[in-house]
C-alpha cells in the first residue's frame, strides 16, 4: 500500500497536496479506494462554491458503497477533474494523480496543520481499518 | 385457532425484566379519559349474515358501471381491458414482497423496468423512476429536484396546475425556506408575461400542467424559452393518456416530466390509490427521488434487473438521500405497464384521438345549448370548462345525479373568481348515447332551447 510522504492526510481518507501558492489539490487515498472498489460515479462538487473544513463536497459511488468527500481545508473550489466524470476507474487506477478530485483555494492555510503525516495516517489504515 | 402475541407468563416476565408491577402501570402516562372510550361493535355475525350485510352496505355507492361518469380534474374514468385485472391479480404479482433481494425478484423487477421504459419513450424523456405515490406527490420531488441542482431558493407556480397538486407541493416545501410564486392563468392558459416577470436569478424551477386543470393546452414553446432563459427548469405535469396525440414534454425542453399514471388501467375508486410518474433529461439521472432498476449481466452474462442506486439512497448514506421516499406504487404500476403493452402504440393514439372528439362532440353539444357558454376559447384534450346559466348552477349535478349521471365539478369549489363554471371531462368510454343524455338533462334542468 502507497503512503507518498509529499501529501497530508485526513481521517476521513482525503489527501491533499499543496502547491504553496494557497491552493490545494484533494484526492481519495490508495487506501480508501480499495476498501471501496471499483469507483463507478463521482459527482463532483461545483467550482466557486465555498465550503469549511470538514463540510461534505463530493460523494463517491463504488459497486459496494457509496462515500462522502469532506473538504480538508475551508475554501473555494476552483477546479474539478471532470475527466472523472468519463473516467471513474481513475480514482482506482491512480489514485494519487490522475484520480484527483478537486483543487481548492484555501482561505486559512493554517488548517493544514490539523491533517495527518502520511506515518501518521498509516498507522490509522492498519489500525482502525476504518 | 386464538392468536395469542403473549402469554401471562410472557408478559409477567417482561414487566419483571423493566422493573415495572403491572400493565396499568406500564401505561399510566395515558390519560384516564382515553382509556375508557368504549367501541360500540356488535356481535358476531355468520358468514352468510355477514355477506348479506356487506352486500346491503355497498349497494349505498354509487358505481360507474350504472352511473355515466363526467368527472375527471384528475382522476379518469377510462376503460381498463380485462387483461389488466387478470395478470396483475396474478398471486406472483400481486403477493410478492418489495424485490431487495434481486435473485428471488426478476419477475417484479422486470415489470418495473419495463414501465420505466414505457414512461420514458411515452414523455420523450431519457430516463424514468420506478413510480411514486401519485401526481402531487411526483410533482413536488420535482421541485426538490430542481431546488438541489440550482441550489437556489424560489418557484414558480403555474395556477393552472391541480389545485390539489398545489397544496401537496406547499406541504412538501413548507419548512424549507422555499418560496412559492403561483402565476395566474388570466384566459386558460398560464400568462407567459406574468411567468418571465416572476421568475428570476433565485428561481429554481416554473412548474406548469400540460393540458392544464383547465383541459387547456399550455404555449409550451413560449414557456419553455422563458424559463431557460432564467436558469431555472421547466417541470410539466402531463395527463399520459394525452401523449398519444400531443406532444411530449421532452420534445418542449422540459427538465422534469411527472404526471399521474391513475388513467392507464388503474380504477378510479374513490379518487385513489393513484400512481406517480417521473422522468428526467440525462443529466438529472443520479438525482430521481424514490426507486430505479437497471439492467445488468450477472457473472455468467445472463441478462439480470436489479435496483439501482440503492447503498446510496438507502442502506449507507441515506442521511443524506435525495428524497424521504424508497419504495414504489408498484402494483399500480405494473397495471399501468400492462394497460400500456395491452393498448400499444397505435391503440394508444387511437385512444387519444376518441377522448379529443368526444369531449370536442359534448363541447359542442352543450355551449349550444341556451345560457351554456365556454369559459375558454382554447384548444383542449379531454376536458373542457363550460359557464352555466345561473338559475341551475348550484343544482346542476343533483338534477343530473337523479338521471344517473355524474356531473363535472363546480370550478368555485378552487377558484372563487370561476364561481358558477364547471369542468367536464369525457373519455373515450363514453357513448355518443352517453353524451346526448348529459346534453337533454342539462337542456331540460335549464328549461332552456337549442340556439
Amino acid at each position: 500500500m502507497d503512503f507518498p510522504t509529499d501529501i497530508s492526510y485526513t481521517e476521513t481518507h482525503e489527501w491533499v497536496r499543496t502547491s504553496g501558492s494557497g491552493k490545494a489539490v484533494v484526492g481519495l487515498t490508495a487506501y480508501a479506494q480499495q476498501q471501496l472498489r471499483d469507483v463507478v460515479f463521482i459527482e463532483l462538487p461545483k467550482v466557486g462554491k465555498k465550503f469549511r473544513a470538514k463540510d461534505p463536497c463530493a460523494v463517491v459511488e463504488s459497486v459496494k458503497a457509496a462515500f462522502d468527500i469532506y473538504v480538508p481545508v475551508s475554501g473555494e473550489i476552483i477546479e474539478v477533474n471532470t475527466e472523472l466524470e468519463d473516467r471513474p476507474e481513475l480514482v482506482n487506477e491512480d489514485p494519487y494523480g490522475k484520480g484527483w478530485i478537486f483543487k481548492i483555494n484555501m482561505s486559512n492555510p493554517n488548517e493544514l496543520k490539523a491533517l495527518l503525516s502520511a506515518e501518521t495516517y498509516k498507522k490509522l489504515c492498519e489500525k482502525g481499518k476504518h | 385457532m386464538d392468536y395469542v402475541p403473549h402469554t401471562d407468563k410472557d408478559k409477567k416476565e417482561m414487566l419483571k425484566e423493566i422493573g415495572v408491577e403491572s400493565t396499568d402501570a406500564l401505561f399510566q402516562t395515558v390519560p384516564e379519559g382515553l382509556k375508557k372510550v368504549s367501541l360500540d361493535i356488535p356481535g358476531a355475525l355468520s358468514e352468510q349474515e355477514l355477506l348479506s350485510r356487506l352486500k346491503g352496505l355497498s349497494k349505498k355507492n354509487c358505481n360507474l358501471d350504472e352511473y355515466i361518469s363526467f368527472l375527471g380534474a384528475g382522476t379518469y374514468d377510462h376503460f381498463c381491458p380485462s387483461i389488466v385485472d387478470h395478470l396483475s391479480s396474478r398471486g406472483e404479482f400481486l403477493t410478492s414482497y418489495t424485490p431487495y433481494q434481486a435473485e428471488a425478484s426478476q419477475g417484479t423487477l422486470q415489470a418495473i423496468y419495463e414501465f420505466q421504459t414505457l414512461i420514458a419513450e411515452l414523455t420523450a424523456m431519457d430516463v424514468a423512476n420506478a413510480s411514486l405515490y401519485d401526481g402531487a406527490s411526483a410533482l413536488a420531488e420535482a421541485a426538490l429536484l430542481a431546488l438541489r441542482h440550482t441550489e437556489r431558493k424560489n418557484v414558480v407556480v403555474s395556477k393552472g396546475i391541480h389545485p390539489e397538486y398545489r397544496e401537496v407541493l406547499r406541504t412538501y416545501l413548507s419548512h424549507l425556506g422555499v418560496n412559492i410564486i403561483e402565476v395566474e392563468v388570466p384566459d386558460g392558459i398560464t400568462d407567459v408575461k406574468a411567468v418571465q416577470t416572476a421568475a428570476g436569478s433565485g428561481t429554481a424551477a416554473v412548474l406548469v400542467q400540460n393540458p392544464n386543470f383547465f383541459g387547456c393546452l399550455e404555449d409550451v414553446d413560449r414557456l419553455s424559452a422563458t424559463v431557460h432563459d432564467k436558469g431555472a427548469l421547466l417541470v410539466s405535469c402531463v395527463n399520459p393518456i394525452s401523449l398519444g396525440i400531443i406532444r411530449p414534454p421532452g420534445e418542449y425542453g422540459v427538465d422534469i416530466a411527472v404526471g399521474d399514471a391513475q388513467p392507464l388501467g388503474n380504477y378510479p375508486s374513490f379518487g385513489g390509490p393513484h400512481v406517480g410518474f417521473f422522468a428526467v433529461k440525462k443529466e438529472f439521472m443520479r438525482k430521481i427521488p424514490g426507486r430505479l432498476v437497471g439492467i445488468t449481466d450477472d457473472v455468467k452474462g445472463r441478462r439480470g434487473f436489479v435496483l439501482t442506486l440503492q447503498a446510496r439512497e438507502q442502506h449507507i448514506r441515506r442521511q443524506r438521500a435525495v428524497s424521504n421516499i424508497c419504495t414504489n406504487q408498484n402494483l399500480l404500476a405494473l397495471r399501468a405497464c400492462i394497460y400500456l403493452s395491452a393498448i400499444g402504440k397505435e391503440g394508444l393514439r387511437e385512444l387519444a384521438e376518441l377522448n379529443l372528439q368526444k369531449s370536442h362532440y359534448a363541447f359542442d353539444q352543450i355551449c349550444a345549448l341556451d345560457g351554456f357558454e365556454p369559459l375558454f376559447e382554447r384548444p383542449f384534450f379531454n376536458e373542457f370548462a363550460v359557464k352555466l346559466p345561473k338559475g341551475i348552477q348550484l343544482r346542476i349535478n343533483s338534477v343530473l345525479f337523479g338521471n344517473g349521471v355524474i356531473g363535472g365539478l363546480p370550478l368555485g369549489r378552487f377558484y372563487r373568481e370561476l364561481e358558477g363554471s364547471m369542468l367536464f371531462c369525457v373519455t373515450e368510454k363514453k357513448t355518443k348515447g352517453d353524451i346526448d343524455r348529459l346534453v337533454s338533462v342539462l337542456k331540460e334542468a335549464s328549461g332552456g332551447q337549442t340556439r
